[in-house]
């Protein structure tokens, strides 16, 4: 081989993106290609951004909850989900018990519905076409069970902070308990269309292989983390809403490799249609909206400790006794701070809010899981070829606008 | 038997045979347009129903005038040549493409008495015109100096040569059974067996052909110099236009030929199997053509049927399943074929 | 270990360093210098009784005439192991507006700190690729700093190199501009 070793040879330098096909949405990658094989691979992000952070420190709490839905658009009802339950635990609000089977439904069609439309890329990226337009037919049922419940089929806005908007209707448990008959045939057309195909299998198995310490120390979550063997799922690890009423397993992979984490959705399918099953049956009665849920009249008073009085500012103008000046100022404002993440589809969504005491978050921080898996997107495409890049973008289960924010 | 002898046209001057042969072109082309225009809608149809979906559905009734919206939509689309292409090249890629295949089609015998051109060496010639199809890809990604397409016409030109080779072999064991190149004797040869066909003794022979021809067309799973989710379009990326609608139609008429090829080869082109006429004599009143035609449909038919079930290779797994599996097998095919051949 | 008793056992170690233990709702968070914000990274992340093996988010907060130090930085530590969490909070003041990296313990802290970076102008020392990641590499300013504005002064005026570009068109006659 020493002729080959002697010829003079060039990388190509490739830019993917921000427009391509398969980079769901607009990441860029700027790839140096050595023939097929992928010598270096620099992500780029960002083109989607949108200050959520900044947006979110200037609304009250409920004002920011639509922003959460333009986060991961493709499951926005985890991420309002994901918003109410931190700050319902940061304002400590007890959200009544159906609100959280409720939730604890959508939580898990939007889970199925995110992993429809993964399945449906990742497979339409390698090549396998029908794929997508199955599982983009049983998208459709969820959307509109989500349209019975709330109106919308996109950005939902569905759960708020304290429960959700509005108490679902037997049409919906019907049409949902239907759908949980129904969507296990579903998952075996899928199945049998990729799963034994020599293709798919050629395409997937050994490739983008991540060990459990490496997928830790990055900090990989979700289903993306599992196909590497290690089994943290917040919904076992710190239950949220109704998860830990009722029964499931987390899926684990072994091999760490893009098959692995594909199993591993599929079998989050089977789990989550259970979980809605079992929340179905289970639903107790009751109000779906805790009392003490906050309005959108927040950000105008004191958030909290209503022991001293509100102070009335306005003076009424028909010469009413004046009102004493408001207390002078607290030497400053005890910050008050929670993360809470929730296990969305696409990994952990984490919301960390300074609170300064005021109805709007002093900090608002999001910790998008498809941030942390494109930034691991180098790590696994060196080396690689330019189709397993493809695999590698499909496997991690990335959507941009939660990535940039 | 020529249609020339049918009509008592033997001692006519040669410019009546001139005549002959342009009006013969003229039908075949007119026949594999209508046939491309209508391969695409019954592409759409084929897999949308297939995929739980209805294809086109707006244009005519059932979307039958569809193919015909695409084309005057193609036709009227402006042509953009990138600034830094090789304009001169780049321009004439798409035509040899089309160039290419259409001339594939001289030599294919359609029914016993109408083909176009009746050669001995038929067969070297379509490998001749398939290769020559390779250019057309490479030409074109070379010459939109862009890096996608530049990628597509590199993986386009492992690609044909490799599956050139598995796809030749597996003929040539098809050339030594009849004892000929000509495929009018192929065709004839086949009628000696009771099934009347090659597919039953060259089975092997017939897998190895067909996948070497999905690789060929540039069909799913093997479009790689394509591959829509890697490389976008592949060595098309930079054309728009008549010029893409161009290395559609080749594309397409590359999928008749193959499949014609495959007929007339394998399938007994367009005879009927002699026991079913025996069975069914009524059968022997059926066309020959229209045995052709339904065994094309039905190649042509599988080309929709694989694109709508399997996903895309690798490269290098392409290229290990073409040298490491293919070519062995269509070897081992040979030495068989001819070792059979010898002792009986 | 409870998480109190994790903060109890840094401060022991690090007592120095520790500025102010907080539990609210049950979060435990650790204000620390930032000085030695590397060494007390390493011992909970190697510590075999401990083990905090995933960074699950690192962050940079602006306390601007707030508190006495401007900027924090958050890491929260998750022990997927023993399923613990602990909030760790370095102060970086203003003027010396840097921390080391910890993308030598996480490697998943890569893109937390560029982010930080981008937003906040916090550097950390030891990161390979520092550069903006989510703004435009030419973006003046750190967007989620409390002194920058939510709106632009501009108001509901173009962007300011919008106009440019009109002009180098005009210029150019590349093409008609209304």
């Amino acid at each position: 081989m020493a002729v080959i070793r002697d010829l003079k040879t060039k990388t190509l330098t490739i830019n993917m993106g921000p427009q391509h096909p398969a980079t769901h949405g607009v990441l860029r990658l700027v790839i140096e290609l050595d023939g097929e094989t992928v010598v270096k691979c620099k992500p780029y992000v960002g083109y989607l951004h949108r200050g959520t952070e900044k947006l979110g420190e200037n609304r009250t709490y409920p004002m920011a909850l639509p922003l959460s839905d333009r986060l991961d658009y493709v499951s926005s009802m985890s991420n309002n989900i994901g918003f109410c339950v931190a700050v319902e635990k940061l304002l400590g609000i007890e959200v009544p018990e159906r609100a959280k089977y409720i939730r604890t439904i959508m939580g898990e069609l939007t889970r199925i519905a995110n992993h429809i439309v993964w399945i449906a890329t990742h497979a339409l990226d390698i090549g396998a076409m029908t794929v997508f337009l199955y599982s983009m037919r049983d998208r459709e049922w969820i959307l509109e069970l989500y349209e019975m419940a709330c109106g919308a089929r996109l950005t939902v806005t569905y759960p708020r902070i304290g429960g959700v908007r509005a108490d679902v209707d037997q049409e919906f448990l019907d049409h949902c308990y239907k759908f949980t008959e129904e969507f296990p045939k579903r998952i075996l057309q899928y199945e049998t269309l990729i799963d034994q195909n020599r293709i798919w299998l050629q395409r997937t198995k050994g490739i983008g292989v991540l060990t459990a310490e490496e997928a830790i120390n990055w900090g990989l979550s979700g289903p993306t983390l599992r196909g590497s063997g290690v089994p943290y799922d917040i919904r076992k690890f710190a239950p949220y809403d109704a998860y830990d009423k009722v029964e499931f397993e987390v899926p684990v992979g072994k091999a760490g490799d893009v098959y692995d984490r594909y199993r591993c959705r599929m079998e989050e399918f089977r789990q989550s249609n259970s979980i809605i099953r079992q929340c179905l049956e289970k639903l107790p009665g009751g109000y779906v909206l805790a009392a003490d849920a906050p309005g959108y009249d927040l950000a105008t008073g004191p958030r909290k400790k209503p022991a001293p009085p509100p102070p009335k500012t306005e003076p009424a103008a028909d010469g009413s006794p004046p009102t004493p000046p408001p207390p002078p100022e607290e030497p400053g404002p005890a910050f008050e701070d929670v993360y809470v993440a929730t296990e969305v589809p696409k990994g952990e969504l984490g919301f960390y809010f300074i609170s300064d005491g005021t109805g709007k978050p002093y900090r608002m921080r999001i910790r998008a899981p498809s941030y942390v898996h494109a930034s691991v997107l180098p790590k696994m495409c060196e080396g690689s070829l330019v189709a397993d890049i493809i695999a590698n973008i499909g496997t991690i289960d990335i959507v941009l606008g939660e990535c940039d924010r | 038997m020529n249609i020339n002898e049918v009509i008592g046209l033997e001692q006519t001057s040669f410019l009546f045979q001139l005549l002959i042969i342009i009006v013969k072109i003229a039908v075949v082309i007119g026949i594999t347009m209508l046939h491309v225009a209508y391969a695409t809608y019954f592409e759409r149809k084929v897999i949308g129903h297939m995929q739980v979906r209805l294809g086109p559905m707006r244009v005519g009734p059932h979307g039958l005038l569809q193919p015909i919206a695409d084309g005057v939509k193609l036709f009227f689309k402006e042509d953009i040549i990138p600034v830094a292409a090789d304009r001169t090249v780049f321009q004439i890629a798409p035509y040899v493409a089309v160039f290419a295949t259409l001339s594939s089609l001289a030599v294919i015998p359609f029914f016993d008495i109408f083909y176009i051109a009746n050669i001995n060496v038929g067969l070297l010639y379509l490998f001749a015109m398939s290769s020559l199809g390779g250019y057309s890809l490479i030409m074109s990604g070379w010459a939109s100096n862009s890096k996608y397409a530049f990628l597509g016409g590199l993986r386009s030109t492992a690609q044909i040569i490799s599956y050139e080779i598995a796809m030749a072999f597996s003929l040539v064991s098809i050339m030594l059974m009849a004892g000929s190149m000509n495929l009018i004797e192929i065709v004839q040869a086949q009628q000696q067996y009771w099934y009347g066909m090659y597919l039953i003794p060259q089975f092997v022979a017939y897998i190895v052909f067909m996948i070497a021809a999905f690789a060929e067309t540039n069909r799913t799973p093997f479009d790689l110099p394509e591959a829509e989710s890697e490389l976008v379009a592949g060595y098309f990326v930079e054309y728009s236009g008549m010029r893409f609608a161009l290395f559609f139609l080749g594309e397409y008429i590359g999928m008749i030929v193959m499949s014609s090829l495959a007929v007339v080869c394998f399938w007994g082109g367009w005879t009927a199997p002699p026991i079913l006429i025996k069975l069914i004599p009524p059968l022997a009143m059926v066309p020959g053509i229209i045995w052709f035609i339904l065994k094309v449909y039905f190649h042509i038919f599988l080309f929709y049927w694989v694109r709508a079930t399997l996903p895309r290779y690798r490269y290098d797994k392409l290229m290990s399943l073409g040298w490491k599996i293919l070519i062995p097998v269509a070897l081992a095919n040979l030495v068989i074929t001819s070792i059979l051949k010898f002792i009986f | 270990m409870e998480p109190i008793e994790i903060a109890e056992l840094i401060k022991g170690k690090f007592g120095s360093e520790v500025k102010g233990v907080v539990e609210f709702r049950g979060q435990i968070s650790i204000t620390v210098k930032k000085e030695r914000i590397l060494e007390i990274m390493s011992y909970l992340h190697k510590t075999p009784e401990l083990y905090f093996d995933y960074l699950a988010d690192l962050c940079g907060v602006d306390y601007m005439g707030k508190k006495e130090i401007r900027f924090e930085v958050v890491y929260h530590l998750l022990s997927i192991k023993y399923n613990k969490m602990i909030r760790i909070k370095a102060e970086v003041p203003e003027d010396d507006c840097s921390i080391d990296s910890v993308i030598g313990i996480w490697a998943g802290a890569d893109w937390h700190e560029r982010e930080c970076y981008d937003m906040f102008g916090i550097s950390f020392t030891g990161h390979p690729d520092l550069r903006r990641i989510l703004m435009p590499e030419d973006w003046d300013g750190y967007p989620l700093r409390k002194d920058y504005p939510l709106k632009s002064d501009l108001g509901e005026k173009e962007w300011k190199p919008f106009k440019q570009v009109i002009e180098i068109g005009k210029k150019n006659l590349v093409y008609e501009v209304r």
